[in-house]
């Protein structure tokens, strides 16, 4: 999409403005619980920016990051999430499994690994189809620890199939430290065994995403073959908006937050005199008009009916 | 008519699915060495060998065909589809649903079933109720070759995502197939023997044990009616309650373990609706709540036997 830093910066707002008010609703009982991306903004946006419109995603429950990025409308996003008839798939998903045909947003599971199993059978049809698209598959380091991610790669890297896959390593697994669940060091390690480049890249620095994401693009575009992208990042809220956090440390969390990437990129904006202390708090005012909108929106909207239970069952 | 093994059926309905739309393709461990014909008409992109991983067999089959290609894929024996349960269970059965109905999945999923030469629990397992439990989901199990061709190129056609199971036994039975356009609508049920005064309702191999029990009974002056399900999900009911309705007593007849199977959900189906037309209690024969025994000794003994199903029926008739 290649979007200006401006406008980058804009989408990062917007994520992160979104989350953070669905976060303060759902304590009021006035939003439904959902799974935060907050910290992980700069990881999504960077790969999603060099990726082209035709390309296709796969995704997780953690996706907030990657539909806003994608360029989701917040109002049919939020009206998703409150489940109502005008969200994205009809109020059936809720939060945790949108997907978005029209912008390519294909089937999103809250199964960790799902999107890893299923984004071979994509890059098939893409490959049968002579496309010059990729799917760019969007998984976490949980999902690193399911065997089907060996499956997948190992399928992709014998198929020559087009996958950018993205490894947002956010340290956290539900409650459960990485360090605890994994003895690799690193995710991108896993992938030389099956034939397969990778890079891993500070996933706090939307910039430093967005160069490694344009090479790993580039690469599995045109070589038609696979390609392992590990953004170190950190779920810098809870598993859940509901979660207190309470087994993170408070100096890890304090650490960790002080790598914002939103903070990152508005202070290397306003120090490049790219987006000024000022341009960003106009910038903020517009987003939370549009974000008081979008509430509006979802929250007025209509449920679906009951007949609605058993529809969509079967094609 | 041709005489063809199941395993041949499958193959011919394959190879002419695979030639009326391109869209169609096979994947699994050793389709290129089962299905040379395939691979030799078709071409490696559209009949491929995969690695021993069950998961990103169904997985990738779930990928491909939400983006419109129509993948069949062969997982060799029921119990091996364990591995792939998220896959086919949470992927193919609930996400056109997730979604609001912006994918669908038409898929079809071939698996070995059945008893036979001792291959033990682990091989021999049959699954059925397990998918025809998940929404979203279609299952169908012939009973002859000319129903393998049929119901295959059906549940190609079809839209959703189809387990589709072989006998092991009828997959080296020869049997009487239609050539060229014979299609089986999947949810439909066959009356494979017509009578008065009981009827078995089966599916798969057991169909032919019942049908041998039938003619037994026939000779003790008891016409007995056999239906053929075809389709587990989505059960025919109409064919099976009307029946029932006829001669007023019902035999379940199925290898399958007994609890929470295709003879239960059955069983209730006809309590539910046609009560008032049953002359004695349903009974059901079933496979029991075992795991499968590989003792050539044993194996024999798991699935109900003709013997059985003719004291059934004639307990029933009294």
């Amino acid at each position: 999409m290649s979007l200006s830093l401006p406008e980058l910066l804009r989408r990062m707002l917007l994520i992160r403005t979104i989350e953070e008010r669905l976060r303060a609703l759902v304590r009021e009982s006035k939003a439904p619980v959902t799974s935060p991306t907050t910290g992980q903004e700069a990881a999504a946006l960077g790969v999603i920016d060099a990726l082209s419109q035709d390309d296709l995603l796969l995704t997780n429950h953690r996706s907030m990051s990657h539909l806003l990025s994608r360029g989701a409308d917040p109002r049919r996003l939020l009206a998703e999430i409150y489940g109502k008839r005008t969200g994205y798939c009809q109020g059936k998903s809720g939060f945790r499994h949108i997907s978005i045909r029209e912008l390519g947003v294909m089937l999103t599971s809250t199964v960790v690994g799902a999107e890893l199993s299923m984004a071979p059978g994509v890059a098939l049809a893409l490959a049968m189809q002579d496309s010059s698209a990729i799917v760019a598959c969007f998984f976490g380091d949980g999902a690193s620890c399911e065997g089907v991610f060996h499956e997948s790669l190992n399928l992709a890297s014998l198929w020559d199939l087009p996958i950018l896959f993205v490894c947002e390593n956010n340290q956290w697994q539900w409650n459960v430290s990485r360090k605890e669940a994994q003895a690799a060091a690193r995710i991108s390690e896993f992938a030389a065994p099956h034939g397969i480049k990778s890079q891993t890249v500070d996933g706090m620095d939307l910039e430093a995403v967005r160069e490694a994401a344009q090479a790993a693009v580039a690469y599995v575009r045109k070589e038609r073959r696979p390609f392992l992208l590990e953004s170190v990042t950190y779920r810098l809220r809870g598993h859940n908006s509901i979660d207190p956090q309470s087994y993170v440390g408070p100096e890890e969390l304090a650490a960790q937050w002080a790598r914002d990437p939103l903070h990152l990129l508005s202070q290397r904006l306003a120090q490049a005199g790219v987006v000024s202390d000022e341009a960003r708090a106009q910038l903020q005012r517009e987003v939370d008009a549009e974000v008081d909108r979008a509430f509006a929106f979802a929250q007025e909207s209509p449920f679906p009916g009951p007949e609605e239970l058993l529809a969509d069952v079967y094609a | 008519m041709s005489m063809l093994t199941m395993d041949q059926a499958v193959e011919e309905a394959l190879f002419e699915e695979m030639e009326r739309d391109s869209r169609v393709l096979t994947m699994g461990e050793g389709v290129v060495q089962a299905w040379a014909r395939l691979r030799d008409n078709f071409g490696p992109k559209r009949v491929r060998n995969t690695p021993l991983s069950e998961g990103i067999i169904a997985g990738t089959a779930v990928g491909a065909s939400a983006m419109g290609l129509r993948p069949v894929i062969d997982m060799l024996c029921a119990p091996f589809l364990l591995y792939a349960m998220e896959e086919i269970v949470n992927s193919a059965g609930k996400l056109r649903y997730l979604s609001g109905g912006q994918f669908s999945f038409p898929l079809v999923v071939i698996a070995g079933t059945g008893v036979a030469f001792s291959l033990g629990a682990q091989h021999s397992h049959n699954l059925e109720a397990w998918f025809a439990h998940a929404p979203g989901l279609k299952v169908v199990i012939p009973s002859s070759s000319a129903e393998a061709k049929g119901l295959l190129k059906a549940a190609i056609r079809d839209e959703n995502p189809v387990l589709f199971f072989r006998d092991f036994l009828l997959g080296r039975t020869p049997g009487e197939v239609p050539e060229g356009e014979h299609l089986i609508p999947l949810g439909k049920a066959a009356v494979a023997r017509e009578g008065q005064s009981a009827t078995i309702v089966t599916y798969g191999r057991m169909v032919l044990t019942s049908l041998e029990a039938a003619a037994t009974l026939a000779e003790q002056g008891l016409s007995v009616e056999v239906i053929d399900l075809r389709t587990i999900k989505p059960l025919d009911e109409e064919t099976v309650l009307a029946s029932v309705r006829k001669t007023g007593r019902l035999v379940v007849v199925h290898e399958a373990s007994r609890s929470c199977g295709v003879g239960a959900e059955i069983s209730a189906t006809v309590a539910e609706k046609a009560f008032g037309a049953l002359k004695a209690p349903i009974l059901r024969l079933t496979g029991p709540d075992t795991p499968v025994p590989a003792s050539p000794a044993l194996e024999p003994f798991f699935a109900p036997a003709a013997p059985q199903i003719v004291q059934a029926v004639r307990q029933l008739v009294g």
